[in-house]
């Protein structure tokens, strides 16, 4: 990693390469609109991805520890800002206040999968927090009486768009002679949540707390004779994971204005963990990388393999829907061949990897 | 033990127990400050339950265990390590996939004099060079013996007071045996106070001060290392010679 980001000595050149990023940030959505406004809200939804795979990144990539139910803690999060600002109740609270909520909700459920399964490793953790995303689902399903919740499959709908002041995030504006759409609105804000995101996954990652981490990913036992606390280590590991999970959850209400439970089921929790192990589990920007390329790579494919098909047969062969999953498939058997430490592997990670390769 | 202070680490009839099995019988077991104390005995003899009833992985049924002045019996690992009580588990337990220096720096988490922190790991590198020529390979790649060092470098950089060794001599080549035994005497010269725990009696008795033989969870014999290392009982037993 260090090689590629290396400008130490160059502080010019590192802060030209930060200014281009950034321009190309800020344009990016004014070109994406520019192919059609569907590209900005996948782009959206990338991002949301991101939040997503970066708080799974915290319990599987730093602590080691293998989640397969992440999504419920999404699904806490989006329900509770739907709760809360929506007709459902009448209750209208400002999003500022919300996302909090939502993250410390999602933060107790994130203790609470946590305890019974502190003594719980691989394979066996990896079925109780199965279970725990679908008993989650069900309830948001069937909550619905004898006291009416979560308003069981038919969701929540109307649910308000972020507003501050009177400038709400649902309407398309013009601001200095440019149309600024609703999906460009939630674009930048998303960027900049994504950013201290990043900014905090990083600084984590160096941390007492990280070190702790990855000294109970390598070897608990050991890790508790060096005095560390594992018990609540691994606690925390869960905590803050989900608290990422509940804050994308109400990001991701306000953005579609509808969710229903049929959001939250195991298979999103699958492709969060496959954006972590494709980037590089315990690597930030891997994962970054990861959960843009999945997110975008379906989407790329929705719209090439009904036309590619035409082109070159006349007629549609294999419904795009099942060859677009056939080809992804495809495409992270390839990578795992290829790259088994993901695309940018942790430091660690590679080394271990090598280590088992080398036979030693 | 001159008697008028308290040993460093005092076990006072300690039970332990897995369900219903009784491994470890009520035992009494003393370590006073900058001794090498060890406690053999034959497989299954309740030697490593001894040492997770001392740091705390397993509940004690009955009885007590203290520690510089205190009564330390239930507390968690973690709590030990910083008060000075460290292990180093049996079969090691290094990071594998960290570098030698990150092992060390690992070891020494509980503090954060970063500068004197510096200095340990250069201290353990004195104590072992084979260590220093490695310092950036992943422990993973170390050979059993180098690793054993390692786990023992490790648990100094938490400048413990008290050490306990889990069988390190476990799974190793017989000259590794004498180098990690070797390296014991050396950490011990240093100051500090040392419980090994040992299935090689021979080896233990010759390097410590004092021994305990733990036979069926319970303490059979007791006294000075070099006198036991002549005891008939203890030669037919553990040192493989007919009395």
């Amino acid at each position: 990693m260090r090689s590629y980001l290396d400008v130490r000595g160059r502080p010019a050149l590192a802060w030209v390469g930060v200014a281009l990023v950034a321009a190309a940030l800020v344009a990016l959505p004014w070109v994406l609109a520019g192919i059609g406004t569907a590209w900005v809200r996948i782009t959206n939804l990338a991002i949301l991805y991101c939040f997503l795979a970066l708080g799974l990144n915290i319990v599987v990539g730093f602590a080691g520890l293998l989640d397969l139910g992440y999504i419920a803690f999404y699904g806490v999060g989006a329900y509770v800002y739907a709760l809360l600002a929506s007709p459902h109740f009448g209750i209208h609270l400002p999003f500022w206040a919300i996302l909090p909520l939502g993250a410390a909700l999602a933060c107790v459920f994130g203790v609470l999968l946590g305890t019974p399964t502190l003594k719980l490793r691989g394979d066996y953790l990896a079925i109780v927090t199965l279970g725990f995303g679908e008993i989650v689902r069900i309830f948001l399903n069937n909550l619905s009486s004898p006291f009416n919740l979560t308003n069981g499959p038919q969701g929540i709908t109307l649910i308000d768009p972020f507003r501050i002041g009177d400038f709400s995030f649902a309407t398309t504006q013009q601001v200095l002679g440019n149309t600024l759409s609703s999906p460009i609105k939630y674009y930048y804000f998303l960027l900049a949540v994504l950013l201290v995101v990043i900014v905090v996954n990083l600084r984590l990652q160096n941390s007492r707390i990280g070190r702790a981490w990855e000294a109970i990913r390598e070897d608990e036992i050991a890790a508790r004779a060096m005095g560390i606390n594992t018990r609540n280590m691994k606690l925390l590991a869960f905590a803050m994971g989900a608290s990422f999970g509940g804050v994308a959850g109400g990001m991701f209400s306000a953005m579609q204005g509808f969710i229903s439970p049929e959001s939250f089921v195991l298979v999103e929790s699958i492709m969060v963990l496959s954006m972590v192990v494709l980037g590089g589990m315990g690597n930030v920007f891997g994962v970054v990388i990861g959960a843009l390329l999945l997110s975008y790579v379906p989407e790329v494919l929705r719209y090439t393999v009904g036309p590619a098909q035409k082109a070159v047969f006349g007629r549609t062969l294999i419904d795009p829907e099942v060859f677009r999953m056939l080809l992804f498939g495809l495409a992270l058997v390839l990578m795992m061949l290829f790259r088994p430490a993901g695309i940018l592997p942790s430091a660690v990670r590679k080394r271990e990897l090598q280590r088992r390769t080398d036979g030693g | 033990m001159n008697g008028t202070t308290e040993p460093l680490l005092a076990l006072q009839g300690l039970a332990l127990a897995y369900g219903g099995i009784q491994a470890v019988k009520g035992i009494d077991l003393t370590v006073g400050a900058g001794e090498l104390v060890c406690l053999i005995g034959a497989n299954g003899a309740g030697k490593t339950t001894t040492l997770k009833g001392i740091c705390g992985l397993l509940p004690a049924r009955s009885g007590k265990v203290r520690y510089a002045g205190d009564d330390i019996t239930g507390r968690r690992p973690f709590e030990l390590v910083r008060r000075g009580l460290v292990m180093v588990p049996e079969g090691r337990g290094v990071f594998g996939g960290l570098t030698i220096e990150e092992n060390l720096a690992m070891g020494a988490y509980i503090r954060d004099d970063r500068a004197a922190i510096g200095q340990d790991i250069e201290r353990v590198f004195t104590l072992f060079p084979r260590l220093k020529e490695r310092r950036r390979q992943t422990a993973g790649t170390l050979s059993g013996g180098e690793q054993q060092m390692l786990a023992i470098g490790r648990a100094l950089m938490s400048r413990p007071r008290l050490l306990l060794l889990d069988e390190p001599s476990m799974g190793l080549a017989p000259l590794m045996v004498q180098k990690v035994f070797e390296t014991i005497i050396a950490v011990s010269r240093e100051g500090v106070t040392m419980l090994l725990i040992e299935q090689n009696a021979r080896l233990a008795l010759e390097v410590s001060d004092r021994a305990y033989v733990l036979e069926s969870g319970e303490i059979t014999l007791e006294g000075e290392a070099a006198k036991l290392l002549h005891d008939p009982k203890v030669r037919a037993a553990y040192l493989g010679e007919t009395a």
